[in-house]
């Protein structure tokens, strides 16, 4: 076996690792909770008795015999969504899609926007454009996310003084419209426009400073004196030689961060009463909705943990020195 | 300056060598065979002048300290400036939801409190939980990574995927669920922020532990045979705290954030609003839908101001204490 299949055998390993140890921690995190586990599973709803005598069964198995059967399949869980009575995982299904949408959309733009203002600011460091940049990215580092969105919906959703509200203040379309047609799909990006612009603002700033580090790391190194002593142009030597190399720990950086992505979902969709996942956990969390709660976190848990394992290939793709 | 001379603590040159920068210091060469506690007293002081005459140099550092003071001083001054009846739901004095005027000068909110005299007492409650779960969290991933870089056998190696486990679960939602069970109250929100935010602590700490194990002294040590504890709590710790306090300072900014979040979920102390549980007043009552523009922009302005002033002092503390991160800030 090579070492290059060796190291992406570790890193998968390492990743089923955290996987085993969050599906333990997820099962049994809840069995703590005081007090009747009925109550809690179906908090302020009206339950079949039979449903209640079937929770009630699967819940009075021995502890290690549920863990066995939670252990072969996390995603079959005969527990139903105290809010909803429903089964988590349709729940779930139903909402993936309004969160992918927003959160890839403000992913792209942040990356775009983010690296450019990185490249620029870490180029010139020192300079004018570096000093008002890392200023504001700094700044807009330091902001709750949601506090940025209740502004924004404050100032151009509702409208303060002369400021007009122009945009709607929540949701994913206006109701009754038809989400296939073209009015409809315009509607959408309408809707679109405040939450992808919070989001964006706050991932950008992560993204420029990480971008704006990782060129300054270049900066001394010899390939560049190399490149400039051959007489190649300022911009040549960015674009060709130091950029490339730079964007390498951003790329996985930003992957690496996915659970930064998915906080900033959470109260950003939580705000905006954007039908996602999101906003989905902020319900789950106020009810508290236990099964739901369970099953959300196992998913996002899924989502990083794999996130992490690409981050971890793909950096040995492109750099070979990881590999050794 | 290397990064050996902002430690404190003991460096690598003999107990018998005078301190090379010790010129303010009481035991100069010609005072005697000074003790070696003393000397090592002597040194640590003058790199602490040292690290504050480089701090006073930084611009951004001094604003972000000059800021601190002032939020510290309002948080210890705030009975003063409202008495706490100021805060109480039922004895509050103006009318719902009215904009800012001579009388409220930052308006009221659904229940006619000052906005001024909330944000005010708010400040108490995100710098104390800031603060105590960054304490929190410093000690747990000290212990863990001064461990884990220490014991280099079967130990050390599952502290360490330990710790990679901790690091890959996202913050947030194991914050919520951990939140959910535990309850909402003060003390919990400082426990959840504290347990689930140690490990990149323990990262850093590991790291530099392995890069100081490799000194000499550390060899001397084990020669002359000093145990386990002697070395670490001796030579390691000493040498590893610098850059564990640089990094404690950006660790309470990402605590406040933290806690801003979770309160505004829903998870603090409803009796003890912090910024962020003024913003989930804000947020559940629908002062968005009215456009109560003086309700959020406040506690959010704070959040801020404390958050980038933490952030400005721990760059400036990491360039001071390891100059070759420090380049990049």
């Amino acid at each position: 076996m090579g070492p290059g299949a060796r190291y992406a055998l570790r890193s998968v390993a390492s990743g089923l690792g955290t996987l085993l140890f969050v599906v333990v921690f997820n099962f049994f995190l809840f069995r703590m909770l005081p007090g009747d586990p009925i109550g809690l599973y179906t908090r302020g709803r009206n339950v079949p008795p039979e449903q209640i005598e079937a929770l009630r069964a699967e819940l009075d198995r021995p502890l290690l015999e549920q863990f066995v059967t939670y252990l072969a399949n996390p995603f079959a869980s005969t527990i139903n969504s105290a809010r909803y009575n429903q089964p988590v995982w349709t729940l779930i299904g139903d909402r993936v899609w309004a969160t992918l949408l927003l959160v890839g959309t403000a992913i792209v733009l942040a990356s775009i926007l983010g690296t450019w203002i990185g490249i620029r600011a870490g180029w010139r460091r020192g300079e004018r454009f570096d000093r008002v940049s890392t200023g504001v990215t700094l700044t807009l580092y330091s902001m709750p996310e949601f506090w940025l969105g209740m502004i924004l919906l404050i100032t151009f959703g509702v409208g303060v003084g002369f400021v007009p509200g122009v945009f709607p203040i929540g949701g994913i379309i206006t109701p009754g419209v038809d989400p296939t047609s073209l009015a409809g799909v315009l509607d959408v990006m309408w809707h679109m426009v405040l939450p992808v612009t919070t989001l964006m603002v706050v991932y950008l700033a992560e993204y420029a400073l990480v971008m704006r580090a990782s060129l300054i790391d270049e900066l001394g190194e010899d390939y560049l004196t190399v490149a400039r002593a051959k007489g190649l142009m300022d911009k040549v030597v960015r674009r060709r030689h130091a950029v490339p190399n730079a964007l390498l720990p951003t790329v996985t950086l930003i992957l690496l961060n996915l659970g930064f992505v998915v906080s900033g979902a959470i109260t950003v969709e939580t705000v905006f009463s954007w039908p996602g996942l999101g906003l989905l956990s902020y319900d789950a969390l106020r009810g508290p909705d236990i099964a739901l709660l369970q099953a959300i976190f196992l998913l996002f848990s899924i989502g990083v943990i794999v996130a992490n394992i690409i981050a971890d290939l793909l950096y040995a793709v492109l750099d070979p020195r990881v590999r050794a | 300056m290397s990064v050996r001379d902002a430690l404190p603590g003991p460096a690598e040159g003999g107990p018998a060598t005078p301190p090379p920068t010790g010129a303010g210091a009481p035991d100069g060469p010609g005072a005697g065979p000074p003790s070696r506690r003393r000397l090592a007293r002597a040194r640590r002081s003058a790199a602490r002048r040292r690290a504050w005459a480089q701090f006073r140099r930084s611009r951004s550092g001094m604003a972000g300290l000059l800021v601190l003071v002032g939020f510290g001083l309002v948080a210890l001054l705030a009975p003063v400036l409202f008495p706490p009846e100021t805060i109480s739901v039922t004895d509050a004095t103006g009318e719902p939801m009215a904009p800012p005027t001579a009388g409220f000068p930052l308006g009221t909110d659904e229940s006619g409190r000052s906005i001024l005299a909330l944000v005010v007492w708010g400040a108490r409650v995100s710098l104390v939980v800031g603060l105590a779960a960054t304490l929190m969290s410093m000690l747990i991933g000290t212990v863990i990574g001064v461990m884990a870089g220490h014991f280099a056998g079967w130990f050390g190696v599952a502290l360490n995927r330990f710790t990679d486990w901790f690091l890959v679960i996202p913050f947030l939602p194991l914050a919520i669920v951990l939140a959910t069970v535990l309850g909402a109250s003060l003390l919990n929100i400082i426990i959840v922020i504290g347990v689930t935010s140690w490990p990149g602590t323990a990262r850093l700490v590991r790291a530099q532990t392995l890069a100081v194990s490799a000194r000499p002294y550390l060899e001397r040590a084990r020669a002359l045979g000093g145990g386990d504890w002697h070395q670490m709590s001796r030579h390691v710790l000493p040498n590893v705290m610098p850059l564990v306090l640089a990094n404690t300072t950006l660790m309470v900014a990402l605590a406040i954030l933290s806690e801003t979040t979770l309160s505004f979920l829903g998870l603090g102390d409803p009796l003890r609003p912090s910024w962020g549980g003024i913003l989930d007043g804000a947020f559940t009552n629908g002062a968005m839908s009215v456009g109560a523009w003086w309700y959020v922009l406040p506690p959010g302005l704070c959040v801020v101001a404390v958050v980038l002033a933490f952030t400005l002092i721990g760059r400036t503390l990491e360039t001071i204490v390891d100059p070759r991160r420090g380049v990049r800030a």
